[in-house]
């Protein structure tokens, strides 16, 4: 009865896709938003509540200087206007999770409005998604529904709740849509969440995990008609919203899957319903969720409980000059001073490398030796694992180390891999394993000529051969010394030795 | 004398001196609660051991000679809407039964650092909605003057207990009048502080940018006390002024001298014409004259905008009540109603609870709230409520460059006979006519005793600018000496007699 969905590139063809995202970014401060409740990850159900959070009768919120700080330099490093005066609101609707049955938010004057973010995607374009704006709100409790199926509140038997997460800060950034990416709207939406985690990252605003769900989006997505002049003058087509999303490569496919379905449904003339949608990372689809054809009313109102927000100027001007450096200035920079092209930043940014680099170089390395380690060796471990380079158990300290050994000639490359792996299994620092096991190049000359000239006198022939003009045969040669040291000596240096011997 | 119709500051002073206990004290407001009460209905709750423990506790370190607070061992009651840590605090509402706070109110952790031994928990309209406690979920307070009359509303409870002498003094609320227009048909002296004044954190919220806590006492200079004790900064509310409270015993010390040379009092046309018992108005007009006697100067002020006051209070009182009252739903505190019915869903329980655990006022202003909130209606509703709001403070403002405070009849009529407006919602509205606009405009106002009229008490409001609270008790201080002295004795003191009256009615 519903359409199956369309091939994507057809799609494409036929459809114009708009986007937009709302993106939660729960803020790193250590006490909640409207209490002092703290905000550790992972404590016990309702161990970190008080009458605030609970919604108990005549508890009052206290709204946290931090978080504002948090929310305006976000604001900032956007390029939003931070509005002189900036209110809260109360959002209402009837839910077990929401402690006072409405949400403390913003909706007139939020903390940030309007801004822009450049997003770099894998080949070097970059697309600007313009801000509409970012708003302060509190966290709902959160549910968890036991019996009936999968978690889903529908035939569940009981539900629990956990106080905890009432009232947790966050910020909630929404973008302006997003027209004329075609087909790479997919990757373009990864691209922005991508380059807004990396930008709250370097704020250090939020941990912005997404698989625990300190960030998460919402992905609104619409196809329109696709048509030859003023593709911009065609209206919007009903959109729905994926909910939180909980990867990046989530919402890549998350992005082309809801292409393919709403295209499929368009083209045998079936309308498109206004709701929301779970993605479903097994079944690489989204299922419907909430209609949202009639809109709820939340009744908005100013929240009373609260003065707005009336932030003093020079107390912006100074959050301004202290923002960090952000990522895409950062990685130019970067680019120049270790000397990389475009290509090779791109591509240590995309296998989540550029900080591992950053700090190997800081411990000593040069970018050089950095690069080549996390982007090779250690980019293979991780790729067999299929786990991310942070999670490899080495740090950027021991890549240093091992770099110096390499670079001091202690090591070769081939001992080299050879104290990482004892590393990575946990022996302890390249170092120590290379002591450990005994790693060490054969510097010393006249054991090196030892064992050349036992490899001479047990291959008269082929030193021969050599003597004879014949120089490549001079491997065979270089192999056995090699093979006599167990590796451990530097075979350019045995190559030249032995041709010495030789008088060639 | 009984030792229960002594002023606060007189029971104070009997402490001082050590030659009355606290728990002496206590124990005969506890026997006069025990003797009247039944009658009165002004409380919900008596807490006799632990009123009797704190007593005790200043008894002893008062005979071992430490520092106390000036009201250290004066008991008192408090409004059943102010959280109470360990004691039910129900708001006057089926709905909360059975819920025990967590955490004392602020201003009932000021009334314990005071040393004030804490008698009960006095009545009140459902989440203060209502100007008769005859929306009390327990049953309505009785007015001392005529146990047949209402004592006022929402804090009926509180002005009657100080009027019945069950204690010298109360904790109130006020959004449109709960502290004031109780204080004037029960014959005491109730005041609103400026806005921020005092802490609303642990106040149940009927209308959170309206609502402010105050005392209720028998006389200017026994709420003045109170005043202080309870007044300033508090970091856990956010509305709160984050300066020190205005001097307000010295200030009605000050007004009881008698001389109010120089000070330019202001009478607002708007609230004192239609709608008026001629009695009133009367007692009105002779305490202007008091007034001009006392050195004062009386001009009329003209605020035009207070005409549209009542509709704009209306709005965004409903508005921020229906908000305020959505978290009592069954799910984490008081009554839970209908979740083993068949079929049941966390927003049956909530819907059923709502239905079962509400009054009728609670829901009226729920259904008028939500509406008027609704999207498309907000900016004709809220919006224009904010507007006549903002032209309210204006016409204030406006005043305050000709007058230094402004006088007003406090409420239009002397209290009713029980039941008879409970089902006219918009007669009953009109009780808190001249109490409204300060609530608005956020500044501060009290009512003190002008007389009676056909035996039942008349009040007569004092406002002032706002922070200027300590302008009004010094006019209402000395408003109250000139009075006393005419009647030659204060109002109170001829209140007919509570046990006499119940026998009457006994008789019938």
């Amino acid at each position: 009865m519903t359409a199956l969905p369309m091939d994507f590139d057809l799609a494409i063809e036929r459809f114009d896709p708009v986007f937009g995202i709302e993106t939660h970014v729960e803020l790193n401060t250590r006490t909640k938003l409207l209490c002092p409740c703290p905000t550790t990850f992972g404590a016990p159900p309702n161990t970190q509540t008080c009458p605030a959070c609970l919604g108990l009768p005549g508890a009052m919120p206290v709204l946290n200087a931090a978080a504002v700080e948090s929310a305006i330099r976000l604001g900032l490093a956007l390029g939003s206007r931070i509005p002189s005066v900036s209110p809260f609101a109360r959002k209402h609707y009837f839910y077990p999770d929401l402690a006072k049955d409405y949400q403390i938010t913003q909706n007139v004057n939020p903390i940030c409005i309007g801004g822009h973010l450049d997003v770099e995607l894998d080949d070097g374009e970059v697309v600007r998604v313009e801000i509409d704006h970012a708003h302060m709100e509190e966290d709902a409790a959160k549910n968890t529904h036991i019996g009936g199926t999968a978690g889903r509140i529908h035939g569940a038997d009981y539900t629990l709740v956990d106080y905890n997460r009432s009232g947790m800060p966050l910020i909630e950034i929404v973008t302006c849509p997003v027209e004329g990416t075609g087909a790479r709207v997919a990757e373009v939406a990864r691209a922005y969440v991508a380059a807004l985690r990396e930008l709250v990252l370097a704020l250090d605003i939020s941990d912005a995990r997404m698989e625990q769900g300190s960030m998460r989006a919402d992905v609104n997505l619409s196809l329109r008609e696709k048509v030859a002049v003023d593709q911009d003058k065609v209206p919007y087509g009903k959109r729905s919203e994926t909910k939180n999303v909980n990867s990046l490569r989530a919402i890549e496919r998350a992005a082309r899957s809801e292409v393919c379905r709403q295209a499929g449904l368009l083209a045998a003339g079936e309308p498109v319903v206004q709701e929301t949608r779970h993605w479903h990372e097994d079944i690489d689809a989204t299922t419907p969720g909430r209609s949202k054809e009639h809109a709820e009313d939340y009744r908005y109102f100013p929240e009373p409980d609260l003065v707005p927000i009336v932030p003093d100027p020079a107390w912006i001007e100074e959050l301004r000059r202290g923002l960090p450096e952000l990522p895409a200035a950062r990685r130019r920079r970067l680019a120049r001073e270790w000397g990389l092209s475009d290509r090779e930043i791109r591509d240590a940014v995309n296998a989540g490398a550029l900080e591992l680099i950053d700090a190997t170089v800081k411990a000593g390395a040069t970018a050089a030796a950095a690069r080549k380690w996390w982007m090779g060796e250690l980019a293979r471990v991780a790729n067999e694992r299929g786990v991310g380079l942070e999670e490899l158990a080495i740090t950027a300290n021991d890549v240093a180390e091992l770099a110096a050994l390499v670079a001091d000639g202690q090591l070769t490359d081939k001992l080299a891999r050879q104290a990482l792996a004892g590393t990575l299994a946990g022996e302890g620092s390249p170092a120590a394993v290379a002591a450990a096991r005994g790693l060490a190049v054969v510097s010393d000359d006249s054991a090196l000529l030892a064992a050349i000239d036992e490899a001479l006198v047990a291959m008269p022939d082929v030193a021969e051969k050599v003597r004879g003009g014949k120089v490549q045969a001079i491997g065979a040669i270089v192999g056995a010394v090699m093979k006599a040291t167990r590796g451990q000596a530097d075979a350019a240096k045995v190559r030249e030795l032995i041709a010495s011997r030789l008088g060639v | 004398m009984s030792l229960t119709r002594l002023t606060a500051v007189e029971q104070a002073d009997l402490l001082a001196r050590k030659q009355v206990s606290s728990e002496e004290l206590t124990q005969a407001h506890l026997d006069r609660i025990d003797e009247v009460d039944s009658h009165v209905h002004a409380f919900l709750a008596v807490s006799p051991d632990q009123a009797l423990a704190e007593a005790r506790s200043v008894d002893h370190d008062r005979a071992t000679n430490q520092d106390l607070p000036p009201l250290a061992g004066v008991p008192i009651a408090v409004k059943d809407l102010l959280a109470t840590k360990g004691i039910p605090t129900t708001a006057g509402s089926k709905i909360l039964e059975g819920w025990i706070p967590v955490f004392d109110a602020t201003v009932v952790r000021k009334v314990k650092q005071a040393r004030m031994p804490i008698l009960g928990k006095t009545n009140l309209d459902e989440f203060a909605m209502g100007s008769s406690t005859e929306f009390s979920a327990f049953g309505p307070t009785h007015n001392p003057w005529d146990l047949t009359r209402i004592p006022g509303g929402s804090g009926g409870g509180s002005a009657a207990a100080v009027a019945a002498f069950e204690a010298p003094l109360a904790l109130g609320s006020d959004t449109g009048g709960s502290i004031r227009q109780p204080a004037a048909v029960t014959g005491t002296v109730g005041a609103k502080p400026t806005y921020g004044g005092v802490s609303r954190q642990g106040g149940v919220a009927l209308a959170s940018s309206l609502d402010q806590v105050g005392p209720a006492a028998r006389t200017v200079l026994d709420a003045a006390y109170l005043h202080e004790a309870i007044a300033g900064w508090d970091p856990k509310d956010s509305t709160s002024l984050n300066e020190p409270p205005p001097a307000i015993v010295h200030a009605a010390k000050l007004g009881a001298q008698g001389d109010l040379t120089g000070m330019r009092i202001g009478v607002v046309t708007q609230l004192k014409g239609e709608g008026y018992e001629p009695g009133v108005l009367q007692r009105f007009e002779e305490a202007l004259e008091t007034l001009r006697g006392l050195g004062a100067s009386i001009e009329e002020v003209d605020c035009p905008s207070f005409d549209y006051s009542f509709a704009a209070y209306c709005l965004i009182m409903a508005s921020e009540a229906s908000s305020n009252v959505a978290r009592f739903e069954g799910i984490r505190h008081g009554l839970r109603v209908g979740e083993d019915e068949p079929g049941a869903t966390a927003m049956t329980m909530m819907s059923a609870t709502r239905a079962a655990g509400f009054g009728p006022e609670v829901k009226r202003r729920v259904i008028l709230g939500t509406y008027a909130l609704s999207a498309g209606y907000y900016d004709a509703y809220y919006g224009s409520a904010q507007k006549v709001r903002t032209l309210i403070q204006r016409d204030f403002a406006a005043a305050w460059e000709q007058t230094d405070a402004l006088v007003t009849p406090a409420t239009p009529f002397t209290a009713f006979p029980l039941g008879e407006k409970v089902e006219n919602p918009l007669a009953m509205y009109l009780c808190d006519l001249a109490t409204i606009p300060s609530n608005l405009a956020g500044i501060p106002g009290m009512s003190l005793p002008s007389g009676l009229v056909d035996g039942l008490p008349a009040g007569i409001q004092v406002l002032a600018p706002v922070r200027r609270d300590e302008v009004m008790y010094r006019v209402a201080a000395a408003l109250e000496a000139a009075l006393t002295a005419q009647w030659g004795s204060p109002l109170w003191a001829n209140a007919p007699d509570i046990l006499r009256q119940s026998g009457k009615e006994d008789a019938r």
